[in-house]
C-alpha cells in the first residue's frame, strides 16, 4: 500500500503502526497461502503405495539363452536378456571410439554373470520401447525415431543421446535378481 | 447499488489500454468500491464465508477426483488409499467431508439471517429465489457426494433417497430405473453420481454469480431493513473495501478456526461409523440416518418448495424483525423448531422423547415418541410460513422504523409519523 506511508500532509514519512499491521497481515496471509497450497501440490507426487512398488524380484530361470524377457518395474518395461557368447563377444570387442556414449560392456553387467543384461526398456530419446534383436547392431531398434542399440544396450546410431539405462539391481540368489 | 456510478480511473497506460478492450479491472474496482450499508453486523459476513466454502469444496474436490475411482469394485478402496497412501490425502479428504458440514452450518445461518432481517422482500425477491435454487443444488450435491465413498451409509442412503422418487405414483418406477441405470443402485448409478457430483458445484458457482448480480442490482439489505434514501447514500454507506473485506476477513478467520478444529481434532464427529464398512447391498445398517445437515428435511421431505414463495407469504412491509417484536418471538421458536426437527430426523421414530414411560396411543403412535414430536415440529415449520407469516404481518403493530441507518445511533427525529409502518417506503 503506497498510500500508507504517506502522512496526512501528503508527504512521505516514517513507517507507522498501520504499516506494521498491513505488512504483518500480508505476511500472515502469504504464509497461510503457501501452507494451503503445499498439500494441494504435494498430493500429485507419488503416493506411498506407488513408492512401495519401487522394488521387484525377478526369476532369471525364465529367460532362455538368446532370448529376453520383459518385466515391469515402476510402470516401465525392464529387459532381461540372456546373451549368447557371440553377442557378449561382439559387445566386448566394440572399440570405445565407435560409441556415442562410451561405456565398457563390463561396466553394464555384473562380474561373472556377463550373460545377463538388465536394462530399462525405454529409449533414451523420447521413451518408446525398442524392439528386441533388430537394428544394425543386433541389440535393439527403436521404432519411433530409429535409434540403434548394440548387444550391450549402448546407442550406436540414431537420435538417442545415451545408452539404455542399467537400473540398480543385485543378485539375491543364483537365479533371482532384485531390481530397484 | 443500481445507481452506483463507476469511480474507477485507469492510472497506468496498461489499465487505459485494457479499459477500452476488456474492462475487467474496472469491474473489480467497482465491485470493491460498492457502497455498502455501514451498519451490517457479523450475521452479514456469512455470504463471504460461503464463497470461501464453495471454493474450498471445488478445489479439494478436483484434487480428490485425481485419486478417486468411480467403480463399485474400487471406490471404497480408492478412498482408503487416499486416506493412507496419497500425500496429504487424509487432510484433503477431511477438509472436503467436513467442508460439506461447514458449508451447511454457514448456509443455514445465512438463510436465517435473511429470514430475520426480511432480506427476501421487495426488491430482493430474486436474490432469495436464486438462493433457494443454490440451497437445493447444495443438498443434491451433498447427497451425491455422500454416495461416492461407497460405504454402507452411502449405499443405503442412496437406496432410500432414490426410492423416495420411486414412490411417485404411476411414473415413479420408470423414473427410478432411469435414475439408477438398472434395477438397483449399482455401478451405473455410482458413475453418474460421480459425474453429477463433479458438475453441480460449477452450476452452483454460476448461480452464485446470479445471486451476487441480483444483490448488487437491488442493493444490500441491512439490519434496520430500510432502503437507503438517495440523499442518505453518502452518509449511510461505506465502500465495500476495505470496510467489509476486513470485517468479512476477520469473521472468516474465526470460521476457519472452527473448521480446522473439526478437521484436525474430530474429523469424524459429524460422520457415521457405518460408512467405514464397504457397501453391502444385502444388509442395511440397523439405524440409517442421513448426514446431520439434512436431518431437518429428512423428517419432512419436500419442505424446501415453500421457501421459494416466501417473498409473497410475508405480508408485512417492515423488513427487519428488529421492529417486529411479535414476529421475532415466532422466529426464535422457528429456530428452536429447526433443531427439534434435526433431532427427530436422527432418532428412531418409536423412541420415547422424555423418560421411558408410555402415555397414550394417538392414531398410530405413542404421544411420547419422536414420531409425534416430529409431526408437531413439521406442523410448526409449515404453519410458520403458511399461516403465521401472512397473519402476523396483517395484525401486528411494528415498532417505529428509523428513517436512516444513522438515526438509531445518533438520535435525531424520533421515528416515523403515525401510521407509517404500513408503508415504510415505496416498493422497489
Amino acid at each position: 500500500m503506497t498510500e500508507s506511508v504517506v502522512n496526512s500532509d501528503g508527504q512521505g514519512g516514517d513507517a507507522t503502526r498501520r504499516d506494521f499491521i498491513h505488512i504483518a497481515a500480508g505476511a500472515a496471509a502469504a504464509g497461510a497461502g503457501v501452507t494451503i497450497a503445499w498439500p494441494l501440490i504435494n498430493q500429485m507426487n507419488p503416493a506411498a503405495d506407488t513408492l512401495a512398488l519401487s522394488v521387484i524380484d525377478f526369476d532369471l530361470s525364465k529367460v532362455q539363452e538368446g532370448q529376453q524377457v520383459v518385466t515391469k518395474w515402476q510402470g516401465k518395461p525392464v529387459f532381461v536378456r540372456y546373451r549368447t557368447p557371440a553377442e557378449i563377444e561382439a559387445a566386448r570387442e566394440t572399440p570405445m571410439s565407435a560409441l556415442k556414449d562410451p561405456q565398457a560392456d563390463a561396466d553394464r553387467v555384473k562380474e561373472g554373470r556377463e550373460q545377463y543384461l538388465v536394462l530399462v526398456g525405454s529409449c533414451t530419446h523420447l521413451g518408446c520401447v525398442p524392439t528386441f534383436g533388430t537394428g544394425d547392431y543386433g541389440g535393439w531398434f527403436c521404432p519411433c525415431h530409429g535409434s540403434h542399440y548394440d548387444t550391450s544396450g549402448r546407442i550406436r546410431k540414431g537420435p538417442a543421446p545415451t545408452n539404455l539405462v542399467v537400473p540398480n539391481y543385485e543378485y539375491v540368489s543364483d537365479t533371482a535378481v532384485r531390481i530397484g | 447499488m443500481s445507481e452506483h456510478q463507476s469511480t474507477y480511473v485507469p492510472r497506468t497506460a496498461f489499465e487505459r489500454w485494457m479499459d477500452t478492450r476488456l474492462p475487467i479491472i474496472r469491474f473489480g474496482a467497482d465491485y470493491m468500491s460498492l457502497p455498502t450499508p455501514k451498519n451490517l453486523n457479523y450475521w452479514y459476513t456469512f455470504g463471504a464465508i460461503l464463497t470461501i466454502c464453495l471454493m474450498v469444496q471445488i478445489i479439494t474436490g478436483v484434487v480428490l477426483a485425481m485419486h478417486y475411482v468411480p467403480n463399485t469394485e474400487m471406490a471404497f478402496a480408492s478412498v482408503e488409499r487416499i486416506m493412507r497412501d496419497v500425500n496429504g490425502g487424509w487432510l484433503i479428504r477431511y477438509v472436503h467431508s467436513n467442508g460439506a458440514s461447514m458449508f451447511f452450518i454457514a448456509v443455514y445461518i445465512h438463510m436465517l439471517r435473511g429470514l430475520y432481517y426480511g432480506s427476501y422482500k421487495a426488491p430482493r425477491e430474486m436474490i432469495w429465489i436464486v438462493g433457494c435454487v443454490i440451497f437445493f443444488l447444495l443438498i443434491a450435491t451433498a447427497f451425491l457426494g455422500y454416495v461416492l465413498p461407497w460405504g454402507q451409509m452411502s449405499f443405503h442412503g442412496a437406496v432410500v433417497i432414490t426410492n423416495l422418487i420411486g414412490s411417485i405414483p404411476v411414473i415413479g418406477g420408470s423414473i427410478l430405473t432411469w435414475l439408477q441405470g438398472g434395477p438397483a443402485i449399482d455401478n451405473a448409478t455410482l458413475n453418474r453420481f460421480f459425474s453429477l457430483h463433479y458438475l453441480l458445484p460449477f452450476v452452483i458457482f454460476g448461480c452464485v454469480v446470479l445471486h451476487v448480480w441480483a444483490l448488487h442490482t437491488a442493493g444490500q439489505n441491512n439490519p434496520v431493513g430500510i432502503l437507503i434514501p438517495k440523499d442518505r447514500v453518502a452518509k449511510d454507506t461505506v465502500p465495500f473495501h476495505p470496510y467489509y473485506t476486513v470485517k468479512d476477513g476477520f469473521a472468516l478467520i474465526l470460521f476457519l478456526i472452527m473448521f480446522a478444529a473439526f478437521v484436525f481434532f474430530m474429523p469424524n464427529a459429524l460422520g457415521h461409523a457405518d460408512n467405514s464398512i464397504p457397501a453391502n447391498p444385502l444388509v442395511t445398517p440397523a439405524h440409517i440416518v442421513p448426514e446431520w445437515y439434512l436431518l431437518p428435511f429428512y423428517a419432512m421431505f419436500g419442505s424446501i418448495a415453500v421457501l421459494f414463495i416466501l417473498p409473497w407469504l410475508d405480508t408485512s412491509r417492515v423488513r427487519s424483525m428488529r421492529y417486529r417484536p411479535t414476529m421475532r418471538v415466532f422466529f426464535y421458536i422457528f429456530v428452536v423448531n429447526a433443531f427439534v426437527l434435526g433431532l427427530c430426523g436422527a432418532m428412531l421414530p418409536d423412541a420415547p422423547v422424555i423418560g421411558e414411560f408410555k402415555t397414550f396411543m394417538l392414531i398410530d403412535g405413542d404421544l411420547n415418541s419422536y414420531l409425534w414430536l416430529g409431526r408437531l415440529a413439521t406442523l410448526y415449520y409449515f404453519a410458520f410460513f403458511l399461516v403465521i407469516l401472512p397473519m402476523v404481518g396483517l395484525r401486528e403493530t411494528p415498532l417505529p422504523i428509523p428513517q436512516s441507518i444513522s438515526e438509531p445511533v445518533l438520535g435525531g427525529p424520533a421515528a416515523m409519523p403515525a401510521g407509517a409502518p404500513a408503508q415504510p417506503e415505496t416498493r422497489g
